[in-house]
Parts: structure tokens; C-alpha cells; sequence
């Protein structure tokens, strides 16, 4: 319990080991601390920024889902309406057609159906001349009467 | 007969323990090892304990290499293992600090982190079984051996007076020769009357001489009384080591009791240290009135 030299030996390393640590202990760990709070902080305010950032681009493209699915609903609609309409048209075209064709098909009976009958009293009106040729051969003679004859067949 | 002689063992085991490694000058004039306690008193204060110096600069110079490694090596990155401990220590003296002291000075942080931590790893020897390092040391030749150098007041007090110099270095930096001696002289009784005042001014530097000195020395003696007190009840617990079985395997358990007990005090103390050093610097840096 003698207080002696080793109380200024004590000093002294007490003196040498202060300055020491403020020298190569305290000095660089603090400023390794402050520069990785830092960091965090500038971690902390970038991944803030990116929330929001993402926040931004999630609105924006719940946006665009809209206005596409509106898009969308207006040009199928468009489509369908135009594709009754082609069915419209095509149904026009088509009964236009077939009446046409119809008309057409009409024409050509009733004018065969002429020429059949033209035909028919054609042959009606040899027919009959023949069929009074042998009636009347004896009778009549031909050049006599010609006017007759004709006249009947003109009237068949 | 037998008795006293088991007292005087006993007495002299303690005394052994108690007495520091001391290189010193003889009364004759020369240089050299005392061989017993007296001689180490008759040295006077012309001696020095190489155990407290060689226990407190291996302790310091450890914590000063594993702290100034991690230092060096310090990252921003994530850190690890022991880096952790020291920021972490860094980190909670920072915040004593930042508390307790409200001046701008870039030497108290790193001040009290010593302090902490120096104290804490002296303190620490206490833990090691008493009988440890001195057989060790004996083996080796060295008879004396007082491993704590907390329990030696040379210490404590080189401790002490280093920050007592440090708290008159600022009061005289901060408030001028003038400041510093108005503190000591004009509180705490005051008068406006001039021959009043006069009258006051050796009551006043009477009462604040006192509480200025009992600040180092309370300091000082608070640490040393502690870490003294701790390391005396282990001796005295390792006596019974020497008295047979049931009462060496109850000396076993009180050692441990005491020891686990005593990772409180060595820390309490370490920190108390650290703490009033802080105020008594603050207090140094501020104006009282």
C-alpha cells in the first residue's frame, strides 16, 4: 500500500494509452459508425424512394389496364356491330341474288313456254291443215281456196 | 503451540498476498528486488511495483491492440464478432457522453473509453483464483505477485490525478486563471457588499478547496477500496482451501458466489469511473453561475 514512483508510472501509461486511443481506436471507429449510418440512412431514404417509385408505376399501370380493357370493349363492340353488319349485307346480297336469278329463271320458262306455243300452233296450224287437206283434197281445190286456209290457220 | 503457528501461516499467507513485486532503492543507496514487505516500505517513495505496471500496461497494450485492430479494419459493411463488441462499446460510451457532457471536447469520449475498458480489464484479474498467478510467478522465481492492479493505490490514484489535472487544464482554459480562482473564492456564500465578500473569500476557498481535492481522491479511493475489499475476501475465502475437505468445498462455493457477485462490482466500478470522470470534466467546462 506504499504510494511510490509507480503513481507517476501510472500517470504516465494512463496519459500514453489516452492518447493512443484517440488517436487510433476512437478517432477511426467513430467515423466508420457515423459513415455507416449514413449509409443505412441513405439505404433507408433510396428504398423509401423506391416504394414510392413502385407505388407511382403500380397506379400507372392499373391505368393503362384500364384504358386497354376499355379499348378493348369499344373495338369488339365495333366488331360485332360490323360483323352484323356484313351478315346484314350478305343477306341482302343473297336475297338480291336469288331474285335475280329467280327473275331470270322466270324470263327463260315464260319465254320457252312461248316459243313452245309458237311452236305448238305451228305444228297445231300444219297439223289442221294437213288434217283438212285430207278432208277436203277432193273438194277443195287448193288454189281456190287458199284465202280460207290461210285465214283458218292465221286464227289457230 | 500448534495454533499460533497455523495463525501465522495464515497471517503471513495474507501478507504475502498483499505485498507488490518492488524494485526500488535500498537504503544504502542501491538499486534492486525488495525481499519482504518492510524493505519494500523502507524504500519509500523511491520504488516501483513491476507487477501493477507490468499487469496494467500488458491489460492496457491488449485492449489498446485488439481496439485499434478493429479500428483499422473497420468497414461500413455489416460488422462481425468482436467488431461488434467494440462498436458497441464505442457506441454506449459515446452515449454516457453525449448525456452527461454538454461541451464540445474531442478527449473525453476517447478518455472514458479507456477508462472503461482499462479498469474494467484490471478489475477482471480479480476473477483469476487468487492462488493462480502467484504460483505461477513463484514457479518462475518471482516471489511477490499481485496480479490486480486496481488494488494497488498507485494506480487508482495515477488514474485519478491524470483526470484531476485534465478537469484544472479546462477550468483554467475555459474561464482564465481568473474565472477559476473566482470559483474557488466568491461561492458558495455570496454578498454584494465588497468587505463581506473579502470576508467570505477563505470560507468559501476552504469549502470549495475541499470538494475540489475530494474529487480525485474519492474517485480514486472508491475504485481502490472496492477492487481491495473483493480481492481480501478471496483471500480470505482461499484460506479455507487449506482446512480441510468440508470446508474447502464450502470455500469452493463461496468462491464461486463471490466471484459471480463480483462480475458486477468490477463492471459497476469500471463504469462509475467513467461516469464521474465525465461529469467532473463537464463541470470543469461549465461556468457555475
Amino acid at each position: 500500500m506504499n504510494i511510490n514512483l509507480t503513481l507517476l508510472g501510472q500517470l504516465i501509461t494512463f496519459a500514453i494509452f489516452v492518447w493512443f486511443t484517440k488517436k487510433f481506436v476512437w478517432t477511426p471507429i467513430l467515423a466508420a459508425l457515423e459513415e455507416r449510418q449514413k449509409k443505412i440512412a441513405d439505404g433507408l431514404a433510396a428504398a423509401d424512394r423506391g416504394k414510392h417509385e413502385q407505388e407511382l408505376a403500380e397506379q400507372r399501370a392499373a391505368e393503362r389496364l384500364h384504358e386497354a380493357k376499355a379499348q378493348a370493349a369499344e373495338i369488339i363492340s365495333l366488331a360485332q356491330k360490323r360483323a352484323a353488319e356484313i351478315v346484314d349485307e350478305a343477306k341482302e346480297d343473297a336475297r338480291a341474288e336469288g331474285e335475280r336469278i329467280l327473275t331470270a329463271a322466270r324470263a327463260e320458262i315464260e319465254q320457252e313456254a312461248n316459243q313452245a306455243r309458237e311452236e305448238l300452233r305451228k305444228k297445231i296450224g300444219s297439223l289442221v291443215i294437213a288434217g283438212a287437206e285430207k278432208i277436203l283434197r277432193k273438194e277443195i281445190n287448193a288454189d281456190a281456196h287458199q284465202k280460207v286456209i290461210e285465214s283458218i290457220a292465221s286464227e289457230i | 503451540m500448534e495454533m499460533s503457528s497455523e495463525t501465522l501461516t495464515s497471517a503471513e499467507y495474507i501478507h504475502h498476498h498483499l505485498t507488490n513485486l518492488t524494485y526500488g532503492r535500498f537504503a544504502d543507496g542501491h538499486w534492486g528486488f525488495a525481499h519482504s514487505g518492510e524493505e519494500a516500505r523502507e524504500m519509500g517513495f523511491w520504488a516501483i511495483h513491476v507487477d501493477t505496471m507490468f499487469w496494467s500496461i500488458l491489460l492496457g497494450a491488449l485492449f489498446l491492440w485488439g481496439f485499434s485492430r478493429v479500428a483499422r479494419n473497420a468497414t461500413r459493411g455489416v460488422p462481425s464478432g468482436f467488431q461488434n463488441l467494440v462498436e458497441g462499446l464505442v457506441d454506449f460510451v459515446n452515449n454516457s457522453v453525449r448525456g452527461s457532457f454538454s461541451h464540445k471536447n474531442d478527449l473525453v469520449a476517447p478518455l472514458a473509453l479507456t477508462l472503461l475498458v482499462w479498469i474494467f480489464l484490471m478489475n477482471l484479474m480479480d476473477l483469476i483464483p487468487v492462488d493462480v498467478l502467484p504460483w505461477v510467478s513463484q514457479r518462475l522465481g518471482i516471489h511477490y505477485q499481485k496480479v490486480v492492479p486496481t488494488t494497488d493505490p498507485n494506480a487508482t490514484f495515477g488514474m485519478a490525478i491524470g483526470v484531476f489535472l485534465l478537469t484544472l487544464y479546462y477550468s483554467i482554459k475555459i474561464k482564465g486563471v481568473g474565472g477559476f480562482v473566482g470559483e474557488l473564492t466568491l461561492h458558495p456564500f455570496e454578498s454584494k457588499n465588497p468587505i463581506v465578500k473579502l470576508l467570505f473569500i477563505p470560507v468559501n476557498f476552504f469549502l470549495e478547496f475541499v470538494s475540489l481535492i475530494a474529487k480525485p481522491v474519492s474517485l480514486s479511493l472508491r475504485l481502490f477500496g472496492n477492487m481491495y475489499a473483493g480481492e481480501m475476501i478471496f483471500i480470505l475465502i482461499s484460506l479455507m482451501y487449506s482446512a480441510g475437505v468440508v470446508l474447502g468445498v464450502f470455500g469452493g462455493a463461496l468462491q464461486f458466489v463471490w466471484a459471480v457477485f463480483h462480475i458486477l462490482v468490477i463492471t459497476l466500478q469500471a463504469f462509475i469511473f467513467m461516469t464521474l470522470t465525465i461529469v467532473y470534466l463537464d463541470m470543469a467546462h461549465s461556468e457555475q453561475h
